[in-house]
C-alpha cells in the first residue's frame, strides 16, 4: 500500500517534469551543441599524433571521446543554479511544508530532461560517424548495460555532490559560486578534455582515490571498450555515494533548521 | 553624441554596480579562487598536449602560454563586462522592462551593454597580465612602440569582435525569448580559443576563421607577440572586426523594430 503511493507520487512528478521539459526542446537542443567540446579536444589529440604516446589508436580515441560525450550529457547536473533561485524567490517555502522532500522534485527533473535530450545527442552520435565512419562499434548488450549503471551512478555522485553545496544556500544565499569553483577540478580532472590515461605520473597516483575519474572517465572507458577496472571502478562509484548521502542528509537537516523563509 | 554626458552616466552605472556587488564579498574571493584553478587546469592540460610532443601546430610550449595568457584577459573582460549585461536582455526582454531602457534620452546599446560590472573579473584580467608579462620573459620578447601599438590594435580589435558576438546572440532574445542556451553554445565554442588554431584541423580551422572568427581573438594577438604576424592578418582582423561591429549595431537598430514588450 505504502510503496504504491510512493510509486504513484513519483510517476505523477516525472510525467509532470516530462512535459514541461519538452515545452524546452529548442532550449536543450543547444544545450546538447553546447557539450561539444570533447570533439574540440578529439580534433587536437589527432591532428597532432598526440594519442602515439600513450598508445590508444585514432579510432579507440575517437569512440572515447564520443563516449565522454554522450556519459556527460547523462550527468549534467544544475540543481544548485535551481535551488538558488527557488530560495532567493522564497519559493522553497511552500515545497518545505509538502510530504516530500524538494530534492525529489530536483531529481524527476533532471531525469525528464535526460531523456528529452536523448535523441538530441543520437542526432549529434550520427553527424559524428558521418564525419569519422571507422569508428562506428557496437558495443555488447552485457557492456551498454554496464556502462548505463555506471553513468547513472556518475550523474547520482554528481547530484548528491551538488546536493550538498545547493544546501549551503540556507548559509549564504549564494551557494552557485562555489559550484563554479568544484566545477574547474570536475572540468579538468575527470577525463572530458583528456582521457585519464595520459595524465603525468605525479596526478595518476592520487586522482583515483578522488571521485573525479568516475565521473566521465571510467564510464566512458567502459562503454567505448577501453581498457579499464570495472568491478574497481563500479565499487569506487558506489562507495562515494556511500559517503555523501548521509553528508547530504545530515546537512540538510541542519539547514532546514537555519531556513529563514526569504521573500515570503 | 555628448562624450562628456556618456562619461559622467558612466561613472555612475559604475558605482551603483559596484556597490551592489560588493555585498557578497564572500562570493568574490570563491570567483578569485575559480580564476586561479581554471588557469592552473588550463596550463595543466596543455602540459598533458605537450608532454611528449616539442611541438604543436607548430607552436612551442612556451609560445602556446601567451596564447592562454590572452585568452584569460579575454575572457576576464567577458566576466566583467559582457556576461552581467548582456545576460540582462534576456531579463528585460521577458519582463518588458526593455520599455524603460528605450524610454530614456540615452542610447539603448550603451545602456544595456555597460549598466553592470562585476569586479570579481577583473582578478582574471589581472592574472592574465601576470602571465603575459612572465611569457614575454621567457620568450625574450623586447617592448617598442611598434610592437606595443600592434598588440593594442589587435587586442582591441578581438575585444571588439567578441562583445559583438555576445551582442548579436542577444539581440536574438527579442525574437526567440529564451537565449541562455545559445549563450552556452557561443561559450563552448569559444573554448578553442585557448589552443592555437593551426592544431586543429583544416576544416575546423575554415569554420572557426569564416563563420565565427575565434581564430582572430587569441590567435593573431599572440602571433603579434611572438613577432610572428603578418601586416595583411592585422589588416584582416581589423577590417572583420569593423564589420562585426558595424553589423551588430545595424541589428540591434533593425531588431529593435520586431520589439513588442511585454505584458502591458
Amino acid at each position: 500500500m505504502i510503496s504504491n503511493f510512493i510509486n504513484r507520487k513519483i510517476f505523477t512528478l516525472f510525467k509532470v517534469q516530462y512535459s514541461n521539459m519538452l515545452e524546452y526542446r529548442v532550449e536543450i537542443a543547444l544545450w546538447a551543441i553546447s557539450g561539444i567540446i570533447p570533439f574540440f579536444m578529439l580534433n587536437i589529440w589527432t591532428n597532432n599524433n598526440l594519442n602515439e604516446s600513450i598508445n590508444i589508436s585514432d579510432i579507440m580515441l575517437s569512440r572515447y571521446f564520443l563516449c565522454a560525450f554522450f556519459v556527460r550529457q547523462f550527468s549534467v547536473v544544475w540543481v544548485v543554479f535551481s535551488f538558488e533561485e527557488d530560495s532567493l524567490m522564497g519559493k522553497v517555502s511552500p515545497y518545505l511544508i509538502q510530504p516530500l522532500n524538494p530534492f525529489f522534485r530536483y531529481f524527476a527533473q533532471h531525469l525528464a530532461e535526460q531523456i528529452t535530450r536523448f535523441p538530441f545527442a543520437l542526432i549529434i552520435a550520427f553527424f559524428f560517424f558521418i564525419f569519422n565512419p571507422e569508428s562506428i562499434w557496437f558495443p555488447n548488450l552485457g557492456i551498454l548495460l554496464l556502462s548505463i549503471i555506471s553513468t547513472f551512478l556518475s550523474f547520482l555522485i554528481q547530484f548528491l555532490i551538488q546536493s550538498i553545496v545547493a544546501c549551503l544556500c540556507f548559509w549564504t544565499e549564494k551557494a552557485s559560486s562555489i559550484e563554479r569553483l568544484l566545477f574547474i577540478p570536475t572540468l579538468f580532472l575527470s577525463g572530458l578534455l583528456a582521457p585519464v590515461v595520459s595524465f603525468p605520473a605525479y596526478v595518476k597516483s592520487w586522482i583515483y582515490l578522488t571521485p573525479f575519474p568516475y565521473l566521465i572517465d571510467f564510464p566512458a572507458n567502459l562503454l567505448s571498450g577501453n581498457e579499464t577496472n570495472i568491478s574497481g571502478g563500479l565499487s569506487m562509484q558506489i562507495l562515494w555515494i556511500f559517503l555523501l548521502f548521509p553528508l547530504f542528509k545530515k546537512i540538510w537537516s541542519e539547514g532546514t533548521k537555519k531556513y529563514t523563509a526569504m521573500g515570503s | 553624441m555628448n562624450l562628456r554626458k556618456y562619461l559622467k552616466v558612466y561613472k555612475k552605472f559604475l558605482h551603483t554596480s559596484l556597490a551592489s556587488e560588493l555585498e557578497y564579498k564572500t562570493n568574490i574571493i570563491v570567483d578569485l579562487f575559480t580564476a586561479i584553478l581554471s588557469l592552473v587546469g588550463s596550463i595543466f592540460l596543455l602540459s598533458i598536449f605537450f608532454q611528449n610532443n616539442g611541438y604543436i601546430g607548430g607552436w612551442k610550449f612556451e609560445q602556446a602560454l601567451i596564447i592562454q595568457a590572452i585568452y584569460t584577459i579575454l575572457n576576464g573582460i567577458t566576466n566583467t563586462w559582457f556576461n552581467p549585461n548582456l545576460t540582462e536582455i534576456v531579463k528585460h526582454i521577458r519582463e518588458g522592462t526593455l520599455d524603460f531602457v528605450l524610454l530614456k534620452p540615452i542610447d539603448s546599446q550603451f545602456f544595456i551593454s555597460l549598466k553592470k560590472i562585476n569586479p570579481s573579473g577583473f582578478l582574471e584580467i589581472l592574472l592574465g597580465f601576470f602571465l603575459l608579462l612572465f611569457c614575454m620573459r621567457i620568450n625574450q620578447i623586447n617592448l617598442n612602440l611598434s610592437f606595443l601599438t600592434l598588440s593594442l590594435i589587435t587586442i582591441s580589435c578581438s575585444i571588439c569582435i567578441l562583445y559583438s558576438l555576445w551582442f548579436f546572440i542577444s539581440t536574438t532574445t527579442i525574437w526567440f525569448v529564451k537565449t541562455w542556451n545559445a549563450i552556452e553554445v557561443l561559450r563552448s565554442f569559444l573554448y578553442i580559443g585557448r589552443f592555437p588554431l593551426n592544431s586543429f584541423s583544416f576544416s575546423l580551422r575554415v569554420f572557426f576563421s569564416i563563420f565565427i572568427p575565434i581564430a582572430f581573438i587569441t590567435t593573431i594577438p599572440s602571433e603579434v607577440f611572438l613577432g610572428l604576424s603578418q601586416v595583411w592578418e592585422i589588416l584582416l582582423e581589423v577590417i572583420v572586426a569593423s564589420i562585426f561591429l558595424i553589423t551588430s549595431r545595424k541589428f540591434w537598430l533593425f531588431a529593435l523594430k520586431f520589439y513588442s514588450s511585454a505584458s502591458s
